[in-house]
């Protein structure tokens, strides 16, 4: 009967809670609450910069009415004086997956790839999920909200954190009463995307950085497509992706070179994303800026390396460390250059970890202002709900804090948190302090009591005489109720004492005796001492300045503390490699002016330039390499057998340490390739390795057009379990290049025609090559296959410029010269795989013999940094004259990549990229000692040096301070060193 | 080029005689002089102008032409302008257990199991191996063939690069047990979602007290009747008695450090470090206890990007500063094909400001004292094998490294391969045309 009446009562309290004005009720009453509550007395935070002291805020109906200093209150109000108290609009997180549960990645089952899509009626790729409506997924969480709730959180944008497009987000209200028709404040807040991948498919494609930002590309096209009416079938996330259009597009891009990446992909499609960053945008914070974007920042601060382990802290690098110490700076970064940032919870452990993380920020300079607006004003903005979140201004939510005081205080206390008018108490406002110190008698004893610690956590300590008693103590709702043990040990005696307290002067109420008997108590507190409560309060946080280590260009070991400037520089009586036909002559000087060779010849001069003495050494044109995978985020997209629509100039990395080691070898450019895993690969980059630069400064301007292709073992997919992907043999290579070269001249055509047309990146890549404005470099190893792809490209009536490896090259040299091709070799790689048995390394010097303009490559970041010994291979195998050896990395490789116009020789006019070396720079013994690229000097062997010295030193002081937060008592985290695997052709 | 032709064109009668491999050359019958050349002792020492002669196979006389009066025997060699060295040797490979690379079934270099002593590299070398005869046109003469895979590997032997067959080859069967020490640090598993970066490995007490636990059942089995054999324990037994030694594949400073301890604890006296990246760090320790090190290839990238950029490069010239033993081998990525730029590697170190002769040692003299095989092999000293060859020039650079003549035991062998004749092959078509 009483269980019945239970749930009675529960119903009814639930549909008052969910009742609606159009929704019958049939339980009583139609009663409608018209009262307002006002809260007097306060300072208001209206928004960040209007504040009000000792105003009063009106709310009702889950709305602010008032706000102000002179706020009439009508008389139906409930009046709450918080007196000394303030008032703050409550945070907002945008970047949430509140209340919706991630998809879990299905069991594998196999290892084929696949390649199809897995939906019907939806777009090719199932990671592209417009169509996805948080809403439909949600589910409120109360555990979840009331943790938000905690860290001051009061309204989320949540949204289905998995695939690259993730549909609408919902923005919902954090109150456990109301129901969702109160929550969902929008149900459709915005649209997610990211660079990742749905867990919930399969289907292989995008498998890299670069594919994710294709395929946003080409969906994009597809979409303006579908929306003119171009598709004849159905496709329900393009019609979504339409629809959504006019939502605020948030993007995870989560790194600062994602974040310049993904906002390149907006501007081309007239989208300023909103975009997820890393936290590390400090330290690109120039190109940061100019995406012109908002940004979203986590604020999950690395917590120091346990460095007590020296053997183990030896792996620790630089950037790692750096990170540790400067990440913690990046709001403050993005406040200083007016960048527009929210904050979130996103990657936090939990929202518990919020306010210590933000406090950190606070702590490395960030304004308290632009932390509030960051949770408050700013994030409204960008959700276009100015009017009614994110400040306490007429209309808006009643969504606010109420504090002891200054909300970003370590101190203050955060009472209460409501949420659309509903209050929501974390810690009682009238809560008495009874901390303190008390005495009191009963059965003929003494007793002195001791309460400390937090109002939420009170400790106790009873003494009778010198005696510690055992006590524990509870305070809830002004009733204490403590217990402690008898002062004869002996016994297993407890005293229990109760009391309800009144004020907090004095304690009275009942103590019950062991024997059960009941007496009353009085209990009077000491006066305060204000030197033992200084010396109970926490130890006073001595290092207030923090340090932070100056950034560096690219911000690691090695890197520029100021980019080095262009020079003139005159070297003096060096034995100069011209690559022209002067030859090698020595005793030569030579003059770089802007960023130009200006003159080569004797006894040259000029005024103010840096003279250098290169008595007895070498001066070269710089290296270049016309096949490397450094200096990328990726070298596949595996994902389909044709990939031309990627490119690695989206996903250069212009902080691979591996350009630096390069600039150590003398080399000065290089062409950044797709990997061979397809038949068609993706388009190149072709870079100087200029250090410290932004990766758009990394690249040629007006940088001749390549795409990479591939033949053999790696397309086949020959050495890995793979029997499901076109082609598997090269008869199927063939037919792949012949079919997509067909339907590219079907699709120029048809685009020249003027008639509408698909919009179509792949095509558009390969007309590029039939229309002669894109070269191919063409992964190649056995004769047969060299000479089919000749055959496919005089059948389209277009060339093949470069075979890329061609280990087999030698044994069809005259119909490469014939067709006019160009070779980059290994000077002796073989033996690795079966197609290079007949690698051999008289291939360069046959080739070269023949009159095919050759040129020796690395595909590797070990090998690349020793090219010059690599061409002088060539001099040992196949007895090639040391000039020419020297133009197979230098002046051969620019022809092959379009750019002896600029670089590869020593001619007056060409760009000044030179290499000093300390010795003919073919032998082994040669070290470059100044890699100079355009005039600046990136690689200089005493800069090195000292570099050196700095990075000892700078890295056994961020081992000191790492000590120094452990032995305060901070959190560690177990050393450990990132992955930076080199890149190979087969890389994944 | 007149030469050029003439020799192709006798290249290309031998050609149709020719099959894919050389073949080996006799057993020496008939002394040889060879006179004016450059004589790099491999000791260190330079004999300009030299006269070296060598009868059934060991060099007799290695000495300097204009000082002293010795008389040519058999064949003359002029080799006035060019250079002779000892051949060079080439430990921890796995020449001859791999053909190719990507193709598994010619991958003999990795048994399954953990404790594998009594797994033997000499039986699976392939003496007609393609790739083993592409080492002697670079002077790259002699190998230690060692097994890989698992906490012990296995036994290495030593071989000489021309041979009929394994046994043909053997210069020291079962010289060396190899033992992969546990890494300080492990990856994680990308596979399975974890972080692929490095992190302290929890296991390595363990794995540590497990060669541990191994080394005391071997002793013990060893003491007792061996009534049940135990092939692992009972392949232990070389260690124990001194005849073999034991290569520890080790590269960090605390796993170098615990490794020496290791042999100290379990009385191993023949130890030598391999890889030893980090051996720099505990240089004085390696030296109080006689330990050579077989360092990492110097054509590699530094393990951080924090260290120096050359820090490879010049390694075992920190070492040897230091007074350590020191050889190079070249484990790694593509080890077998690249063996044969193992000269080059030397020649790197001179680059980092060591002396030539002094980088020479690293593939010759210290090798041989570091495989214990120096009595036979390493330097061109009288009493000594003639395994040697004569370069056009300085064989520790890639220009110069032009071999006229080489020879093992004595026996002139062929400095052709399946290269040099597909070389010839196609360099004739294209003059034919």
């Amino acid at each position: 009967m009483y269980k019945k009446y239970l749930i009675l009562m529960m119903l009814l309290c639930s549909f008052t809670i969910i009742a609606q004005e159009h929704f019958p009720k049939n339980d009583g009453v139609k009663s409608k609450n018209t009262n307002y509550t006002a809260f007097t007395n306060a300072k208001i935070y209206v928004t960040p910069t209007q504040i009000i002291e000792k105003g009063t805020l009106l709310i009702k109906d889950g709305k602010v009415v008032a706000s102000g200093t002179s706020v009439t209150i009508p008389k139906n109000s409930v009046i709450i004086n918080i007196s000394g108290k303030s008032i703050y609009p409550s945070f907002i997180d945008m970047y949430s997956g509140f209340g919706i549960e991630k998809p879990k990645r299905p069991a594998r089952s196999g290892r084929a790839s696949q390649y199809d899509a897995s939906r019907e009626g939806f777009y090719w790729n199932d990671h592209v999920m417009p169509e996805q409506d948080a809403i439909d997924d949600f589910k409120f969480n109360e555990k979840s909200a009331s943790e938000l709730r905690k860290a001051g959180f009061g309204v989320v944008n949540s949204h289905m954190q998995d695939g690259i497009v993730r549909g609408t987000g919902i923005l919902v209200a954090l109150t456990d009463e109301g129901g969702d028709s109160e929550r969902i404040i929008d149900g459709r807040s915005g649209q997610y995307l990211s660079l990742s991948k749905s867990v919930k498919s399969k289907q292989s494609y995008p498998t890299s950085t670069m594919g994710a930002l294709a395929l946003l590309r080409q969906m994009y096209y597809d979409a303006d497509w579908y929306a003119k009416g171009g598709s004849k079938a159905k496709d329900r996330s393009l019609e979504a992706l339409n629809t959504n259009k006019n939502l605020v597009q948030i993007i995870a891009a989560g790194s600062k070179l994602n974040d310049v990446r993904v906002d390149k992909v907006g501007d081309q499609f007239g989208i300023q994303y909103v975009i997820l960053g890393g936290g590390d945008e400090y330290e690109r914070i120039n190109e940061i800026k100019a995406t012109n974007a908002a940004y979203i920042l986590p604020i999950n601060f690395p917590k120091a390396y346990d460095v007590e382990n020296t053997f183990l802290a030896s792996v620790l690098e630089l950037d790692d460390m750096r990170e540790w110490n400067q990440k913690p700076s990046n709001p403050k970064a993005l406040a200083d250059n007016g960048i527009s940032f929210a904050l979130t919870t996103h990657s936090l452990k939990s929202p518990k970890d919020f306010k210590p993380n933000l406090l950190k920020a606070l702590k490395y300079g960030l304004d308290k202002t632009k932390a509030l607006e960051a949770l408050t004003t700013v994030p409204s903005q960008l959700l276009g709900k100015s009017n009614s979140l994110g400040s306490l201004k007429n209309g808006a939510y009643a969504n606010f804090l109420i504090t002891s005081g200054e909300i970003f205080d370590k101190k203050t206390t955060l009472y209460e948190n409501w949420v659309k008018g509903h209050k929501n108490v974390l810690e009682s406002m009238t809560v008495k302090d009874i901390r303190g110190d008390y005495t009191f008698n009963f059965g003929n004893k003494s007793y002195d009591l001791s309460i400390s610690g937090e109002l939420n956590k009170l400790k106790s300590k009873v003494k009778s005489g010198d005696n510690e008693l055992g006590s524990k103590l509870s305070y809830k709702d002004d009733w204490i109720n403590l217990t402690f043990t008898s002062t004869d040990t002996t016994k297993q005696e407890y005293f229990r004492l109760t009391s309800k307290v009144n004020n907090t002067e004095n304690l009275s109420g009942k103590v019950i005796l062991p024997n059960g008997n009941e007496t009353s108590f009085f209990a009077k507190k000491a006066p305060k001492e204000d030197t033992e409560d200084k010396k109970k309060g926490e130890k006073p946080d001595t290092d207030k300045d923090v340090k932070t280590m100056p950034l560096t260009y690219p911000n690691g070991a090695y890197g520029f503390s100021e980019l080095p400037k262009q020079e003139t520089i005159l070297f003096k009586n060096a034995t100069v490699w011209t690559n022209e036909k002067e030859g090698i002559i020595e005793n030569t000087d030579v003059l770089i002016k802007n960023g130009k060779i200006a003159a080569i010849g004797n006894n040259l001069s000029s005024k103010g330039a840096k003279v250098i003495d290169a008595t007895g050494k070498h001066l070269t044109s710089g290296i270049i390499d016309e096949h490397t995978h450094i200096a990328t985020s990726g070298v596949n997209e595996a994902g389909h057998n044709s990939s031309a629509e990627v490119t690695i100039e989206d996903v250069i990395n212009p902080e691979d340490i591996g350009i630096y080691r390069n600039l150590a070898g003398g080399v000065t450019s290089m062409q950044i390739l797709h990997g061979s895993a397809n038949p068609i690969g993706g388009r190149s980059a072709i870079i100087k390795l200029k250090w410290g630069e932004s990766a758009d400064n990394l690249l040629y301007k007006n940088s001749p057009k390549f795409i990479k292709f591939a033949l053999g073992e790696n397309v086949k997919q020959s050495n890995w379990q793979s029997f499901s992907r076109f082609p598997q043999t090269r008869m199927g290579v063939e037919q792949l290049y012949i079919d997509y070269f067909t339907r590219a001249k079907e699709y120029d055509a048809r685009k020249k025609s003027g008639k509408p047309y698909r919009k179509d990146i792949e095509m558009d890549v390969l007309s590029e090559i039939l229309n002669k404005e894109r070269y191919i470099t063409c992964h190649s190893y056995v004769q047969s296959e060299i000479n089919m792809l000749m055959k496919v490209a005089d059948k389209f009536n277009f060339k093949v410029n470069t075979f890329t490896h061609i280990l087999d090259g030698y044994k069809v040299a005259d119909k490469m010269k014939a067709h006019g091709v160009g070779a980059s070799t290994f000077s002796d790689w073989w033996a690795y795989k079966f197609e290079v048995n007949d690698a051999i390394p008289y291939n360069a010097a046959i080739m070269h013999n023949v009159g095919v303009v050759t040129a020796i490559n690395s595909d590797s970041a070990e090998m690349s940094r020793r090219l010059n010994q690599e061409a002088a291979k060539s001099v040992k195998y196949g007895g090639v004259s040391e000039e020419d050896a020297w133009k197979f990395v230098t002046l051969n490789p620019a022809k092959l990549l379009h750019i002896d116009d600029k670089v590869g020789s020593i001619k007056v006019g060409k760009d000044a990229d030179v290499v000093l070396w300390s010795d003919n720079p073919l032998s082994v013994y040669a070290k470059a000692e100044k890699t100079i690229i355009e005039g600046v000097t990136y690689f200089d062997i005493e800069h090195d040096k000292q570099s050196r010295e700095d990075i000892k030193k700078e890295k056994s002081e961020l081992i000191s301070m790492m000590l120094k937060d452990k032995n305060k008592g901070l959190k560690t985290q177990p050393v450990k060193k990132k992955d930076k695997p080199e890149l190979h052709c087969d890389s994944l | 080029m007149n030469n050029y032709k003439y020799i192709s064109a006798i290249l290309m009668l031998c050609l149709t005689l020719t099959f894919a491999q050389q073949t080996p050359a006799p057993v020496q019958t008939e002394a040889f002089t060879i006179v004016g050349a450059t004589a790099h002792i491999g000791n260190g020492k330079i004999i300009e102008n030299s006269i070296i002669i060598v009868e059934n196979g060991k060099i007799t006389a290695c000495a300097n032409g204009l000082t002293s009066k010795i008389a040519y025997k058999g064949k003359v060699i002029d080799a006035k302008g060019k250079h002779v060295y000892p051949g060079f040797i080439a430990p921890n490979t796995t020449l001859g257990l791999q053909e190719i690379g990507a193709v598994r079934a010619t991958n003999d270099t990795k048994e399954i199991g953990t404790m594998n002593p009594h797994i033997r590299s000499i039986i699976a070398y392939n003496a007609e191996s393609k790739v083993v005869e592409s080492m002697r046109p670079n002077g790259v003469l002699i190998g230690q063939i060692t097994p890989r895979g698992g906490t012990i590997s296995g036994t290495s032997s030593i071989v000489q690069f021309d041979a009929w067959n394994w046994e043909d080859a053997t210069l020291k069967v079962d010289d060396a047990i190899h033992l992969n020490w546990p890494r300080s640090f492990t990856r994680g598993r990308w596979w399975l979602g974890e972080d692929p970066g490095l992190k302290a490995n929890k296991n390595y007490t363990k794995q540590v007290l497990n060669i541990n636990a191994f080394i005391l059942e071997s002793k013990a089995y060893l003491k007792g009747n061996k009534a049940t054999k135990n092939l692992p324990y009972d392949a232990m037994q070389g260690l124990f008695n001194g005849s073999q030694k034991l290569f520890v594949h080790v590269n960090d400073e605390k796993g170098i450090t615990d490794a020496v301890d290791f042999a100290k604890t379990n009385g191993i006296t023949n130890m030598i470090i391999v890889g030893g990246y980090q051996a720099n760090k505990v240089a004085d320790l390696l030296k109080a206890n006689n330990i050579s090190v077989l360092v990492m290839r110097t054509q590699s990238r530094p393990n951080s990007d924090d260290d120096d950029y050359d820090f490879p490069y010049k390694l075992a010239k920190l070492l040897v500063d230091q007074g350590i033993l020191v050889g190079l081998q070249n484990s790694g990525g593509m080890e077998r094909a690249n063996a044969r730029n193992l000269p080059f590697q030397a020649g790197q170190v001179v680059g980092q400001g060591m002396n030539k002769e002094e980088a020479l040692k690293l593939i010759t003299s210290n090798t041989a004292k570091i495989l214990g095989i120096d009595s036979d092999y390493g330097t061109l000293e009288a009493g000594k094998s003639a395994t040697l060859f004569i370069s056009e020039g300085d064989a520790l650079d890639m220009r110069t490294n032009i071999l006229t003549h080489a020879f093992i035991d004595g026996r002139a062998i062929s400095l052709e391969s399946h290269q040099t004749e597909l070389w010839k092959r196609y360099s004739n078509k294209y003059k034919g045309e």
